[in-house]
Protein backbone atom coordinates (compact mmCIF):
# COMPACT_ATOMS: atom_id res chain seq x y z
CA UNK A 1 0.00 0.00 0.00
CA UNK A 2 1.30 3.39 -0.88
CA UNK A 3 -0.77 6.37 0.23
CA UNK A 4 -0.62 9.49 -1.31
CA UNK A 5 -0.39 12.67 0.56
CA UNK A 6 -3.27 14.23 -1.79
CA UNK A 7 -6.37 12.49 -3.45
CA UNK A 8 -7.41 13.39 -6.42
CA UNK A 9 -10.71 15.70 -7.13
CA UNK A 10 -14.16 14.11 -7.12
CA UNK A 11 -16.55 14.44 -10.04
CA UNK A 12 -19.85 13.69 -7.79
CA UNK A 13 -21.16 17.68 -8.27
CA UNK A 14 -21.14 17.01 -11.77
CA UNK A 15 -23.74 14.38 -12.32
CA UNK A 16 -25.59 15.86 -9.23
CA UNK A 17 -24.82 13.08 -6.68
CA UNK A 18 -26.05 13.08 -3.62
CA UNK A 19 -24.87 9.56 -2.82
CA UNK A 20 -26.59 7.06 -0.50
CA UNK A 21 -24.96 6.58 3.40
CA UNK A 22 -21.22 4.90 2.11
CA UNK A 23 -20.00 2.28 3.99
CA UNK A 24 -15.58 1.45 5.27
CA UNK A 25 -13.92 -1.78 3.80
CA UNK A 26 -10.19 -1.67 5.41
CA UNK A 27 -7.12 -2.01 3.44
CA UNK A 28 -4.67 -3.92 5.49
CA UNK A 29 -6.99 -2.82 8.14
CA UNK A 30 -6.67 1.14 7.78
CA UNK A 31 -10.01 1.61 7.12
CA UNK A 32 -11.46 3.70 3.69
CA UNK A 33 -14.72 4.90 2.56
CA UNK A 34 -16.55 3.75 -0.06
CA UNK A 35 -19.81 4.46 -1.88
CA UNK A 36 -22.51 1.60 -2.87
CA UNK A 37 -21.65 0.15 -6.20
CA UNK A 38 -17.98 1.57 -6.60
CA UNK A 39 -15.30 -0.84 -7.38
CA UNK A 40 -12.62 -1.83 -5.13
CA UNK A 41 -10.19 -0.21 -7.35
CA UNK A 42 -11.88 3.25 -7.25
CA UNK A 43 -12.43 2.85 -4.02
CA UNK A 44 -8.62 2.51 -3.28
CA UNK A 45 -7.65 5.32 -5.30
CA UNK A 46 -10.06 7.42 -4.42
CA UNK A 47 -8.48 7.20 -1.03
CA UNK A 48 -5.37 8.16 -2.17
CA UNK A 49 -4.03 4.46 -2.77
CA UNK A 50 -2.35 4.46 -6.56
CA UNK A 51 -0.83 0.49 -6.02
CA UNK A 52 -1.69 -2.49 -3.87
CA UNK A 53 0.49 -5.26 -5.33
CA UNK A 54 4.27 -6.02 -7.08
CA UNK A 55 5.58 -7.75 -9.49
CA UNK A 56 6.72 -11.15 -9.70
CA UNK A 57 10.01 -10.43 -11.02
CA UNK A 58 10.92 -6.93 -10.75
CA UNK A 59 8.95 -6.32 -7.64
CA UNK A 60 7.31 -3.04 -9.01
CA UNK A 61 4.07 -1.56 -7.81
CA UNK A 62 0.85 -2.03 -9.85
CA UNK A 63 -2.40 -0.46 -9.72
CA UNK A 64 -5.06 0.52 -12.02
CA UNK A 65 -4.16 0.81 -15.75
CA UNK A 66 -7.17 -0.25 -18.65
CA UNK A 67 -9.80 0.60 -16.24
CA UNK A 68 -11.85 -1.81 -18.11
CA UNK A 69 -11.03 -5.55 -17.05
CA UNK A 70 -8.65 -6.28 -20.00
CA UNK A 71 -5.51 -5.54 -18.84
CA UNK A 72 -5.18 -7.43 -15.28
CA UNK A 73 -2.43 -4.94 -13.69
CA UNK A 74 -5.07 -4.52 -10.91
CA UNK A 75 -5.26 -7.51 -9.25
CA UNK A 76 -5.92 -7.64 -5.57
CA UNK A 77 -6.75 -9.90 -2.54
CA UNK A 78 -9.82 -9.38 -1.15
CA UNK A 79 -10.89 -11.61 1.83
CA UNK A 80 -8.09 -13.97 1.51
CA UNK A 81 -9.01 -14.24 -2.52
CA UNK A 82 -6.02 -13.68 -4.90
CA UNK A 83 -6.24 -12.26 -8.55
CA UNK A 84 -9.73 -10.30 -8.30
CA UNK A 85 -9.35 -7.57 -10.96
CA UNK A 86 -9.72 -4.48 -8.50
CA UNK A 87 -11.91 -2.16 -11.70
CA UNK A 88 -14.54 -5.00 -12.14
CA UNK A 89 -15.17 -5.60 -8.10
CA UNK A 90 -17.41 -4.25 -6.48
CA UNK A 91 -16.78 -3.48 -2.98
CA UNK A 92 -18.77 -5.04 0.00
CA UNK A 93 -19.40 -3.56 3.36
CA UNK A 94 -16.52 -5.11 5.41
CA UNK A 95 -14.18 -6.45 3.10
CA UNK A 96 -10.99 -6.48 3.78
CA UNK A 97 -8.28 -5.79 1.22
CA UNK A 98 -4.30 -6.77 1.75
CA UNK A 99 -1.83 -5.77 -0.35
CA UNK A 100 1.46 -7.00 -0.82
CA UNK B 1 -26.26 -36.56 -14.96
CA UNK B 2 -30.02 -35.98 -16.64
CA UNK B 3 -31.40 -37.45 -19.50
CA UNK B 4 -31.51 -34.65 -21.78
CA UNK B 5 -33.51 -36.15 -24.53
CA UNK B 6 -36.13 -35.98 -22.30
CA UNK B 7 -36.22 -32.22 -22.31
CA UNK B 8 -38.84 -30.73 -25.08
CA UNK B 9 -37.46 -29.48 -27.78
CA UNK B 10 -36.24 -25.42 -27.28
CA UNK B 11 -35.99 -25.85 -23.58
CA UNK B 12 -32.89 -26.20 -21.55
CA UNK B 13 -32.50 -28.59 -19.07
CA UNK B 14 -33.57 -26.13 -16.49
CA UNK B 15 -36.30 -25.11 -18.42
CA UNK B 16 -35.02 -21.83 -19.63
CA UNK B 17 -36.06 -21.23 -23.16
CA UNK B 18 -33.59 -21.31 -25.68
CA UNK B 19 -33.62 -17.97 -27.09
CA UNK B 20 -33.99 -16.54 -31.01
CA UNK B 21 -30.49 -14.63 -30.42
CA UNK B 22 -27.84 -14.35 -27.74
CA UNK B 23 -25.68 -10.53 -27.69
CA UNK B 24 -22.21 -10.17 -26.49
CA UNK B 25 -21.89 -6.52 -25.20
CA UNK B 26 -24.58 -4.43 -23.98
CA UNK B 27 -22.56 -1.10 -25.51
CA UNK B 28 -24.42 0.86 -28.19
CA UNK B 29 -24.10 -1.93 -30.90
CA UNK B 30 -25.48 -4.70 -28.53
CA UNK B 31 -28.30 -3.03 -27.17
CA UNK B 32 -29.85 -1.65 -30.99
CA UNK B 33 -29.12 -5.44 -31.68
CA UNK B 34 -31.16 -7.06 -28.93
CA UNK B 35 -33.50 -3.73 -29.01
CA UNK B 36 -33.93 -4.52 -32.80
CA UNK B 37 -34.71 -8.30 -32.40
CA UNK B 38 -37.02 -8.41 -29.69
CA UNK B 39 -38.90 -5.71 -31.42
CA UNK B 40 -39.83 -7.94 -34.33
CA UNK B 41 -40.68 -10.68 -31.74
CA UNK B 42 -37.54 -12.91 -31.13
CA UNK B 43 -36.44 -13.89 -27.56
CA UNK B 44 -33.27 -12.02 -26.85
CA UNK B 45 -30.38 -12.62 -24.68
CA UNK B 46 -27.54 -9.81 -23.79
CA UNK B 47 -24.97 -10.38 -22.31
CA UNK B 48 -21.98 -8.18 -21.04
CA UNK B 49 -19.44 -8.90 -18.25
CA UNK B 50 -20.09 -5.20 -17.08
CA UNK B 51 -22.16 -4.19 -13.59
CA UNK B 52 -24.71 -2.06 -16.23
CA UNK B 53 -25.46 -1.25 -19.69
CA UNK B 54 -24.02 0.62 -21.65
CA UNK B 55 -20.76 -1.00 -22.21
CA UNK B 56 -17.54 1.75 -22.51
CA UNK B 57 -19.16 4.57 -24.46
CA UNK B 58 -22.12 4.70 -22.19
CA UNK B 59 -20.47 3.72 -18.78
CA UNK B 60 -22.43 5.50 -15.83
CA UNK B 61 -21.90 5.80 -12.14
CA UNK B 62 -23.72 3.03 -9.92
CA UNK B 63 -27.28 3.76 -8.35
CA UNK B 64 -25.21 4.31 -5.02
CA UNK B 65 -24.54 7.72 -6.03
CA UNK B 66 -28.10 8.29 -6.86
CA UNK B 67 -27.18 10.87 -9.34
CA UNK B 68 -29.45 13.16 -10.67
CA UNK B 69 -28.15 14.12 -14.27
CA UNK B 70 -26.00 10.51 -14.66
CA UNK B 71 -25.54 11.42 -18.49
CA UNK B 72 -23.68 14.89 -17.47
CA UNK B 73 -20.48 13.03 -18.02
CA UNK B 74 -21.75 12.06 -21.52
CA UNK B 75 -22.44 13.23 -25.30
CA UNK B 76 -25.55 12.00 -25.94
CA UNK B 77 -26.51 10.14 -22.97
CA UNK B 78 -30.48 10.15 -23.86
CA UNK B 79 -29.84 7.58 -26.84
CA UNK B 80 -28.78 5.68 -23.97
CA UNK B 81 -31.71 5.78 -21.92
CA UNK B 82 -33.83 4.87 -24.62
CA UNK B 83 -32.34 1.66 -25.35
CA UNK B 84 -32.12 0.78 -21.84
CA UNK B 85 -35.92 1.69 -21.66
CA UNK B 86 -36.47 -0.33 -25.22
CA UNK B 87 -34.95 -3.35 -23.82
CA UNK B 88 -37.14 -3.63 -20.78
CA UNK B 89 -40.19 -2.68 -22.96
CA UNK B 90 -39.69 -5.60 -25.07
CA UNK B 91 -38.44 -8.08 -22.36
CA UNK B 92 -34.92 -8.50 -23.39
CA UNK B 93 -33.32 -10.77 -20.69
CA UNK B 94 -30.45 -8.70 -19.67
CA UNK B 95 -27.87 -10.55 -18.04
CA UNK B 96 -24.72 -8.53 -16.31
CA UNK B 97 -21.56 -9.62 -14.95
CA UNK B 98 -21.51 -12.28 -17.25
CA UNK B 99 -17.73 -13.13 -18.61
CA UNK B 100 -17.54 -14.90 -21.86
CA UNK B 101 -14.85 -17.29 -22.29
CA UNK B 102 -16.14 -19.20 -24.92
CA UNK B 103 -18.64 -19.28 -27.96
CA UNK B 104 -19.34 -22.57 -29.93
CA UNK B 105 -21.42 -23.64 -32.70
CA UNK B 106 -23.22 -26.15 -31.85
CA UNK B 107 -23.56 -28.97 -34.30
CA UNK B 108 -26.97 -31.26 -35.39
CA UNK B 109 -25.61 -33.84 -33.73
CA UNK B 110 -28.48 -34.16 -31.34
CA UNK B 111 -27.31 -36.78 -28.96
CA UNK B 112 -24.63 -34.68 -27.79
CA UNK B 113 -25.97 -31.09 -27.84
CA UNK B 114 -29.95 -31.67 -27.41
CA UNK B 115 -30.91 -28.38 -27.33
CA UNK B 116 -30.12 -27.63 -30.81
CA UNK B 117 -33.20 -27.08 -32.28
CA UNK B 118 -33.98 -28.98 -35.54
CA UNK B 119 -33.01 -26.82 -38.45
CA UNK B 120 -30.82 -24.28 -36.58
CA UNK B 121 -28.56 -25.93 -34.58
CA UNK B 122 -27.27 -22.41 -33.09
CA UNK B 123 -24.67 -21.25 -30.51
CA UNK B 124 -23.57 -21.96 -26.93
CA UNK B 125 -22.46 -19.07 -25.09
CA UNK B 126 -20.17 -20.13 -21.95
CA UNK B 127 -19.97 -17.64 -19.37
CA UNK B 128 -18.60 -17.00 -16.08
CA UNK B 129 -21.37 -14.92 -14.07
CA UNK B 130 -20.51 -12.71 -11.04
CA UNK B 131 -17.34 -11.20 -9.86
CA UNK B 132 -16.69 -13.46 -7.19
CA UNK B 133 -18.29 -16.57 -6.16
CA UNK B 134 -17.78 -17.11 -9.51
CA UNK B 135 -20.29 -19.65 -11.28
CA UNK B 136 -20.34 -20.89 -15.25
CA UNK B 137 -23.54 -20.25 -16.70
CA UNK B 138 -24.18 -21.33 -20.53
CA UNK B 139 -26.75 -19.09 -22.79
CA UNK B 140 -27.99 -21.24 -26.05
CA UNK B 141 -29.26 -19.52 -28.68
CA UNK B 142 -29.75 -20.03 -32.66
CA UNK B 143 -28.25 -17.01 -33.48
CA UNK B 144 -25.15 -15.04 -31.81
CA UNK B 145 -24.65 -10.83 -32.09
CA UNK B 146 -20.69 -10.39 -31.72
CA UNK B 147 -20.84 -6.78 -29.96
CA UNK B 148 -17.91 -6.83 -27.67
CA UNK B 149 -16.50 -3.55 -28.40
CA UNK B 150 -12.54 -2.38 -28.09
CA UNK B 151 -10.23 -1.74 -26.07
CA UNK B 152 -6.87 1.12 -25.56
CA UNK B 153 -4.09 0.47 -27.65
CA UNK B 154 -1.59 1.21 -25.79
CA UNK B 155 2.04 1.84 -26.79
CA UNK B 156 5.18 0.81 -24.69
CA UNK B 157 7.54 3.56 -23.27
CA UNK B 158 9.66 4.22 -20.55
CA UNK B 159 7.82 4.67 -17.10
CA UNK B 160 4.68 3.54 -18.68
CA UNK B 161 3.96 0.82 -15.90
CA UNK B 162 4.16 3.01 -13.26
CA UNK B 163 0.66 3.80 -10.95
CA UNK B 164 -0.30 6.61 -12.29
CA UNK B 165 -0.51 6.15 -15.99
CA UNK B 166 -3.80 5.32 -17.37
CA UNK B 167 -4.94 4.38 -20.90
CA UNK B 168 -6.95 7.30 -22.00
CA UNK B 169 -9.97 5.08 -22.06
CA UNK B 170 -9.25 4.06 -18.18
CA UNK B 171 -9.32 7.72 -17.05
CA UNK B 172 -12.31 7.97 -18.67
CA UNK B 173 -13.78 4.90 -16.95
CA UNK B 174 -12.76 6.06 -13.86
CA UNK B 175 -14.37 9.01 -14.62
CA UNK B 176 -17.49 7.88 -15.86
CA UNK B 177 -18.18 4.68 -14.04
CA UNK B 178 -16.85 5.38 -10.43
CA UNK B 179 -16.83 9.66 -10.72
CA UNK B 180 -13.11 9.46 -9.37
CA UNK B 181 -10.95 11.83 -11.31
CA UNK B 182 -7.49 10.22 -12.51
CA UNK B 183 -5.35 13.16 -10.83
CA UNK B 184 -5.03 16.67 -9.21
CA UNK B 185 -2.72 17.61 -12.20
CA UNK B 186 -3.12 15.29 -15.10
CA UNK B 187 -1.53 14.95 -18.64
CA UNK B 188 -3.23 13.53 -21.74
CA UNK B 189 -1.41 12.25 -24.65
CA UNK B 190 -1.06 9.72 -27.40
CA UNK B 191 -3.10 9.90 -30.95
CA UNK B 192 -6.50 10.10 -31.90
CA UNK B 193 -9.88 12.06 -31.14
CA UNK B 194 -10.49 10.26 -28.60
CA UNK B 195 -8.17 12.26 -26.42
CA UNK B 196 -10.09 15.18 -26.42
CA UNK B 197 -13.46 13.98 -24.61
CA UNK B 198 -10.80 12.53 -22.52
CA UNK B 199 -9.27 15.58 -21.48
CA UNK B 200 -12.27 17.51 -21.63
CA UNK B 201 -13.76 15.48 -19.36
CA UNK B 202 -11.15 15.44 -16.50
CA UNK B 203 -10.82 19.12 -16.70
CA UNK B 204 -14.27 19.59 -16.25
CA UNK B 205 -14.19 17.35 -13.17
CA UNK B 206 -11.47 19.49 -11.68
CA UNK B 207 -8.71 17.97 -12.61
CA UNK B 208 -5.38 20.21 -13.88
CA UNK B 209 -5.11 19.24 -17.70
CA UNK B 210 -1.54 20.34 -17.91
CA UNK B 211 -1.40 19.52 -21.47
CA UNK B 212 -3.08 17.50 -24.61
CA UNK B 213 -0.58 16.16 -26.58
CA UNK B 214 -1.42 14.99 -29.93
CA UNK B 215 1.42 12.53 -31.61
CA UNK B 216 0.18 13.45 -35.15
CA UNK B 217 -0.21 17.00 -36.41
CA UNK B 218 -3.59 18.70 -35.76
CA UNK B 219 -4.57 19.22 -39.57
CA UNK B 220 -5.18 16.75 -42.38
CA UNK B 221 -9.08 16.37 -40.79
CA UNK B 222 -10.93 19.57 -41.58
CA UNK B 223 -11.58 18.56 -44.57
CA UNK B 224 -13.54 14.97 -43.00
CA UNK B 225 -14.71 16.91 -40.38
CA UNK B 226 -16.51 19.62 -42.95
CA UNK B 227 -18.07 16.82 -44.80
CA UNK B 228 -19.56 15.55 -41.29
CA UNK B 229 -21.09 18.42 -39.74
CA UNK B 230 -22.51 16.33 -36.56
CA UNK B 231 -18.79 15.10 -35.68
CA UNK B 232 -17.38 19.14 -36.46
CA UNK B 233 -19.94 20.58 -33.98
CA UNK B 234 -19.18 17.43 -31.17
CA UNK B 235 -15.33 18.35 -31.99
CA UNK B 236 -15.81 22.25 -31.79
CA UNK B 237 -17.44 21.71 -28.48
CA UNK B 238 -14.61 19.49 -26.80
CA UNK B 239 -12.18 22.12 -28.02
CA UNK B 240 -14.53 24.80 -26.74
CA UNK B 241 -14.46 23.08 -23.19
CA UNK B 242 -10.64 22.66 -23.47
CA UNK B 243 -9.95 26.69 -23.92
CA UNK B 244 -12.51 27.42 -21.38
CA UNK B 245 -10.53 25.42 -18.70
CA UNK B 246 -7.22 26.95 -20.80
CA UNK B 247 -6.04 23.33 -21.65
CA UNK B 248 -2.77 23.51 -24.08
CA UNK B 249 -3.03 21.71 -26.97
CA UNK B 250 0.13 20.56 -28.42
CA UNK B 251 0.09 18.79 -31.96
CA UNK B 252 3.55 17.20 -32.98
CA UNK B 253 4.28 16.32 -29.28
CA UNK B 254 4.35 13.01 -27.37
CA UNK B 255 4.95 11.81 -23.89
CA UNK B 256 7.58 9.29 -24.78
CA UNK B 257 8.62 8.72 -21.45
CA UNK B 258 7.44 8.64 -17.53
CA UNK B 259 9.07 9.12 -14.00
CA UNK B 260 8.50 8.63 -10.50
CA UNK B 261 9.80 6.31 -7.76
CA UNK B 262 6.76 3.96 -6.50
CA UNK B 263 3.97 6.60 -8.50
CA UNK B 264 4.22 8.92 -11.35
CA UNK B 265 5.34 12.17 -10.43
CA UNK B 266 6.18 13.91 -13.97
CA UNK B 267 6.47 13.01 -17.67
CA UNK B 268 9.13 13.99 -20.70
CA UNK B 269 7.23 15.35 -23.62
CA UNK B 270 9.46 15.98 -26.78
CA UNK B 271 8.36 17.36 -29.73
CA UNK B 272 8.29 14.81 -32.28
CA UNK B 273 8.36 14.68 -36.17
CA UNK B 274 5.98 12.96 -38.82
CA UNK B 275 7.85 9.77 -38.43
CA UNK B 276 7.88 10.61 -34.14
CA UNK B 277 11.32 10.49 -33.82
CA UNK B 278 11.87 12.80 -30.85
CA UNK B 279 13.31 16.23 -31.07
CA UNK B 280 13.93 19.08 -28.35
CA UNK B 281 12.35 17.21 -24.96
CA UNK B 282 10.82 19.35 -21.78
CA UNK B 283 9.33 17.99 -18.62
CA UNK B 284 5.91 18.23 -16.70
CA UNK B 285 4.74 17.40 -13.54
CA UNK B 286 1.66 15.33 -13.29
CA UNK B 287 0.53 13.09 -11.18
CA UNK B 288 -1.36 11.07 -13.91
CA UNK B 289 -1.38 10.47 -17.37
CA UNK B 290 -3.43 9.47 -19.63
CA UNK B 291 -2.51 7.72 -22.80
CA UNK B 292 -4.08 6.02 -25.74
CA UNK B 293 -3.18 5.55 -29.24
CA UNK B 294 -6.54 4.41 -30.86
CA UNK B 295 -8.11 1.26 -30.08
CA UNK B 296 -8.15 -2.47 -30.46
CA UNK B 297 -11.11 -4.25 -31.45
CA UNK B 298 -12.25 -7.29 -29.44
CA UNK B 299 -12.63 -10.04 -32.00
CA UNK B 300 -11.51 -13.10 -30.44
CA UNK B 301 -15.20 -14.86 -29.69
CA UNK B 302 -15.60 -14.13 -33.98
CA UNK B 303 -12.28 -15.65 -34.40
CA UNK B 304 -12.85 -18.63 -31.99
CA UNK B 305 -15.58 -19.50 -34.37
CA UNK B 306 -13.50 -19.88 -37.62
CA UNK B 307 -15.31 -16.10 -38.92
CA UNK B 308 -13.78 -14.47 -41.80
CA UNK B 309 -11.58 -11.16 -40.64
CA UNK B 310 -10.43 -8.23 -43.06
CA UNK B 311 -8.09 -5.23 -42.82
CA UNK B 312 -9.46 -2.20 -40.56
CA UNK B 313 -8.76 1.73 -41.17
CA UNK B 314 -5.58 1.29 -39.43
CA UNK B 315 -4.22 -2.11 -41.22
CA UNK B 316 -5.11 -4.27 -37.82
CA UNK B 317 -7.85 -7.10 -38.16
CA UNK B 318 -11.58 -6.82 -37.93
CA UNK B 319 -14.31 -9.23 -38.39
CA UNK B 320 -15.75 -9.36 -42.11
CA UNK B 321 -19.44 -8.59 -42.42
CA UNK B 322 -21.61 -8.20 -45.21
CA UNK B 323 -24.43 -5.64 -45.79
CA UNK B 324 -26.46 -7.47 -42.59
CA UNK B 325 -23.62 -7.45 -40.52
CA UNK B 326 -23.21 -11.50 -41.14
CA UNK B 327 -20.04 -13.05 -40.78
CA UNK B 328 -19.24 -15.49 -42.82
CA UNK B 329 -19.58 -18.43 -40.31
CA UNK B 330 -23.45 -18.91 -40.58
CA UNK B 331 -25.98 -17.66 -38.01
CA UNK B 332 -22.81 -15.53 -36.67
CA UNK B 333 -23.20 -11.83 -36.82
CA UNK B 334 -20.97 -8.55 -35.62
CA UNK B 335 -21.51 -5.28 -35.35
CA UNK B 336 -19.42 -2.22 -33.82
CA UNK B 337 -16.20 -1.75 -33.24
CA UNK B 338 -15.22 -5.69 -33.84
CA UNK B 339 -15.74 -4.79 -37.88
CA UNK B 340 -14.22 -1.68 -37.68
CA UNK B 341 -13.63 1.46 -35.31
CA UNK B 342 -15.73 3.54 -35.84
CA UNK B 343 -16.94 5.07 -32.79
CA UNK B 344 -20.96 4.82 -30.78
CA UNK B 345 -22.41 6.24 -33.40
CA UNK B 346 -22.00 3.79 -36.14
CA UNK B 347 -21.64 0.88 -33.34
CA UNK B 348 -25.64 2.09 -32.85
CA UNK B 349 -26.29 1.88 -36.16
CA UNK B 350 -24.71 -1.50 -37.11
CA UNK B 351 -26.41 -3.05 -34.00
CA UNK B 352 -30.13 -2.16 -35.76
CA UNK B 353 -29.02 -3.24 -38.85
CA UNK B 354 -27.38 -7.07 -37.25
CA UNK B 355 -30.67 -7.51 -34.65
CA UNK B 356 -33.21 -6.70 -37.75
CA UNK B 357 -30.87 -9.37 -40.27
CA UNK B 358 -31.61 -11.95 -37.16
CA UNK B 359 -34.58 -10.89 -37.48
CA UNK B 360 -35.47 -11.12 -41.40
CA UNK B 361 -33.00 -14.43 -41.34
CA UNK B 362 -35.16 -15.84 -38.89
CA UNK B 363 -38.36 -15.00 -41.07
CA UNK B 364 -39.74 -12.17 -39.38
CA UNK B 365 -41.35 -9.30 -40.93
CA UNK B 366 -38.94 -6.33 -40.93
CA UNK B 367 -39.38 -3.28 -43.40
CA UNK B 368 -36.79 -2.32 -45.32
CA UNK B 369 -34.35 0.47 -43.42
CA UNK B 370 -32.29 1.69 -47.37
CA UNK B 371 -31.53 5.09 -44.22
CA UNK B 372 -29.34 2.75 -41.98
CA UNK B 373 -27.70 1.10 -44.71
CA UNK B 374 -27.00 4.67 -46.08
CA UNK B 375 -26.11 5.99 -42.59
CA UNK B 376 -23.55 2.87 -41.80
CA UNK B 377 -21.71 3.78 -45.32
CA UNK B 378 -21.27 7.47 -44.20
CA UNK B 379 -20.69 6.65 -41.08
CA UNK B 380 -18.11 3.53 -41.85
CA UNK B 381 -15.98 5.98 -44.30
CA UNK B 382 -15.57 8.70 -41.73
CA UNK B 383 -14.03 5.93 -39.23
CA UNK B 384 -11.80 5.22 -41.47
CA UNK B 385 -10.90 8.00 -42.07
CA UNK B 386 -10.21 9.23 -38.60
CA UNK B 387 -7.67 6.25 -38.36
CA UNK B 388 -5.71 7.41 -41.37
CA UNK B 389 -5.54 10.39 -40.00
CA UNK B 390 -4.27 9.51 -37.01
CA UNK B 391 -1.77 6.79 -37.50
CA UNK B 392 0.51 5.36 -35.41
CA UNK B 393 4.72 6.08 -36.79
CA UNK B 394 7.31 3.92 -36.66
CA UNK B 395 9.54 6.26 -33.91
CA UNK B 396 7.62 5.24 -31.06
CA UNK B 397 10.13 2.46 -31.08
CA UNK B 398 12.96 4.73 -30.49
CA UNK B 399 11.46 5.90 -27.06
CA UNK B 400 12.14 2.27 -25.76
CA UNK B 401 15.34 1.59 -23.68
CA UNK B 402 16.41 -1.42 -22.96
CA UNK B 403 14.85 -2.07 -19.58
CA UNK B 404 11.38 -0.45 -20.78
CA UNK B 405 8.98 -3.25 -20.23
CA UNK B 406 7.21 -4.51 -23.63
CA UNK B 407 5.00 -7.13 -21.77
CA UNK B 408 3.64 -5.75 -18.29
CA UNK B 409 1.97 -9.31 -17.27
CA UNK B 410 5.03 -11.13 -17.98
CA UNK B 411 7.46 -8.59 -17.27
CA UNK B 412 9.40 -8.76 -20.63
CA UNK B 413 11.84 -5.85 -21.35
CA UNK B 414 12.81 -4.39 -24.72
CA UNK B 415 16.28 -5.98 -24.58
CA UNK B 416 14.71 -9.46 -24.31
CA UNK B 417 13.07 -8.96 -27.88
CA UNK B 418 16.10 -7.97 -29.30
CA UNK B 419 17.89 -10.45 -28.03
CA UNK B 420 14.90 -12.85 -29.42
CA UNK B 421 14.98 -11.02 -32.62
CA UNK B 422 18.97 -11.76 -32.66
CA UNK B 423 18.25 -14.86 -32.47
CA UNK B 424 16.22 -15.14 -35.72
CA UNK B 425 12.09 -14.53 -34.27
CA UNK B 426 11.50 -12.66 -37.81
CA UNK B 427 7.45 -12.51 -36.61
CA UNK B 428 4.76 -11.69 -33.41
CA UNK B 429 4.44 -15.66 -32.84
CA UNK B 430 8.53 -16.72 -32.86
CA UNK B 431 9.10 -13.15 -30.56
CA UNK B 432 5.82 -14.67 -28.37
CA UNK B 433 7.35 -18.14 -27.56
CA UNK B 434 11.29 -17.35 -27.55
CA UNK B 435 10.90 -14.12 -25.00
CA UNK B 436 7.23 -14.16 -23.77
CA UNK B 437 5.73 -11.17 -24.51
CA UNK B 438 2.07 -11.72 -24.55
CA UNK B 439 1.98 -14.97 -22.36
CA UNK B 440 0.40 -13.75 -19.77
CA UNK B 441 -2.55 -12.35 -17.75
CA UNK B 442 -4.21 -10.49 -20.55
CA UNK B 443 -2.91 -12.34 -23.44
CA UNK B 444 -1.53 -9.94 -25.61
CA UNK B 445 -4.06 -7.69 -25.26
CA UNK B 446 -1.78 -4.84 -24.05
CA UNK B 447 1.32 -5.23 -25.77
CA UNK B 448 0.25 -7.25 -29.11
CA UNK B 449 0.21 -4.37 -31.38
CA UNK B 450 3.10 -3.23 -29.97
CA UNK B 451 5.10 -6.71 -30.24
CA UNK B 452 3.84 -6.79 -34.09
CA UNK B 453 5.08 -3.64 -34.68
CA UNK B 454 8.37 -4.76 -33.34
CA UNK B 455 8.49 -7.69 -35.31
CA UNK B 456 7.87 -5.98 -38.52
CA UNK B 457 4.38 -7.02 -39.41
CA UNK B 458 0.42 -6.22 -39.42
CA UNK B 459 -1.35 -7.09 -36.28
CA UNK B 460 -2.77 -11.00 -36.43
CA UNK B 461 -6.06 -11.83 -35.50
CA UNK B 462 -6.11 -13.07 -32.00
CA UNK B 463 -5.33 -16.79 -31.21
CA UNK B 464 -7.31 -16.91 -28.14
CA UNK B 465 -9.50 -20.51 -27.33
CA UNK B 466 -10.53 -19.33 -24.25
CA UNK B 467 -11.43 -15.37 -24.21
CA UNK B 468 -11.20 -14.48 -20.25
CA UNK B 469 -8.83 -16.32 -17.59
CA UNK B 470 -11.11 -19.35 -16.56
CA UNK B 471 -10.20 -21.96 -14.06
CA UNK B 472 -9.42 -25.42 -14.68
CA UNK B 473 -12.28 -27.18 -13.23
CA UNK B 474 -14.47 -24.72 -14.96
CA UNK B 475 -12.63 -26.07 -18.57
CA UNK B 476 -13.37 -29.76 -17.17
CA UNK B 477 -16.47 -29.22 -16.09
CA UNK B 478 -19.75 -29.73 -18.26
CA UNK B 479 -22.45 -28.16 -18.93
CA UNK B 480 -24.32 -29.56 -15.78
CA UNK B 481 -21.47 -30.75 -13.89
CA UNK B 482 -20.70 -29.84 -10.04
CA UNK B 483 -18.61 -26.94 -9.21
CA UNK B 484 -15.59 -28.79 -9.00
CA UNK B 485 -14.03 -26.03 -6.14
Amino acid sequence: MNPSPERPPHAGHLVGARPEPGFDISVDGRPVSAVPGQTIGAVLYSNGIKSWRTTRMGGRPRGLFCGIGVCFDCLVTVNGEASLRACQTEARPGDKVTTA
Amino acid sequence: MSDRREHAPGRRPDGSALKDLAVVGAGPAGMAAAVAAARAGLSVALIDSGARLGGQYYRHPPEGFRARRPGALHHGFARFTRLADALKAHGVEIRLGHRVWAVEKLTGDASEKAIAAEEDAGVAVHCLAGARDERRETVLARRLVIATGAHDRPLPFPGWDLPGVFTAGGAQALLKGDLVVAGRRVVVAGTGPFLLPVAAGLAGAGAHVAGVFEANGRFGLASTLIAHPGKLAEGAGYGYRLARHRVPYAGGHAVVAAHGENELTHVTVAKVDRDWVPGPLRTIECDALAVGYGFVPQIELATQLGCATGTGGDGGPVVAVDEGMRTSVPGVYAAGEPTGVGGAELAEVEGWIAGRAVAADLGRQVDRAPGLARRRARLAAFGRALQAAYPVRDGWMGWLRDDTLICRCEEVPYARIKDARELGASDARSLKLLARPGMGWCQGRVCGYAVACLAGEEPLPPRRPIAQPVRLGDLAGDQEGEDPR
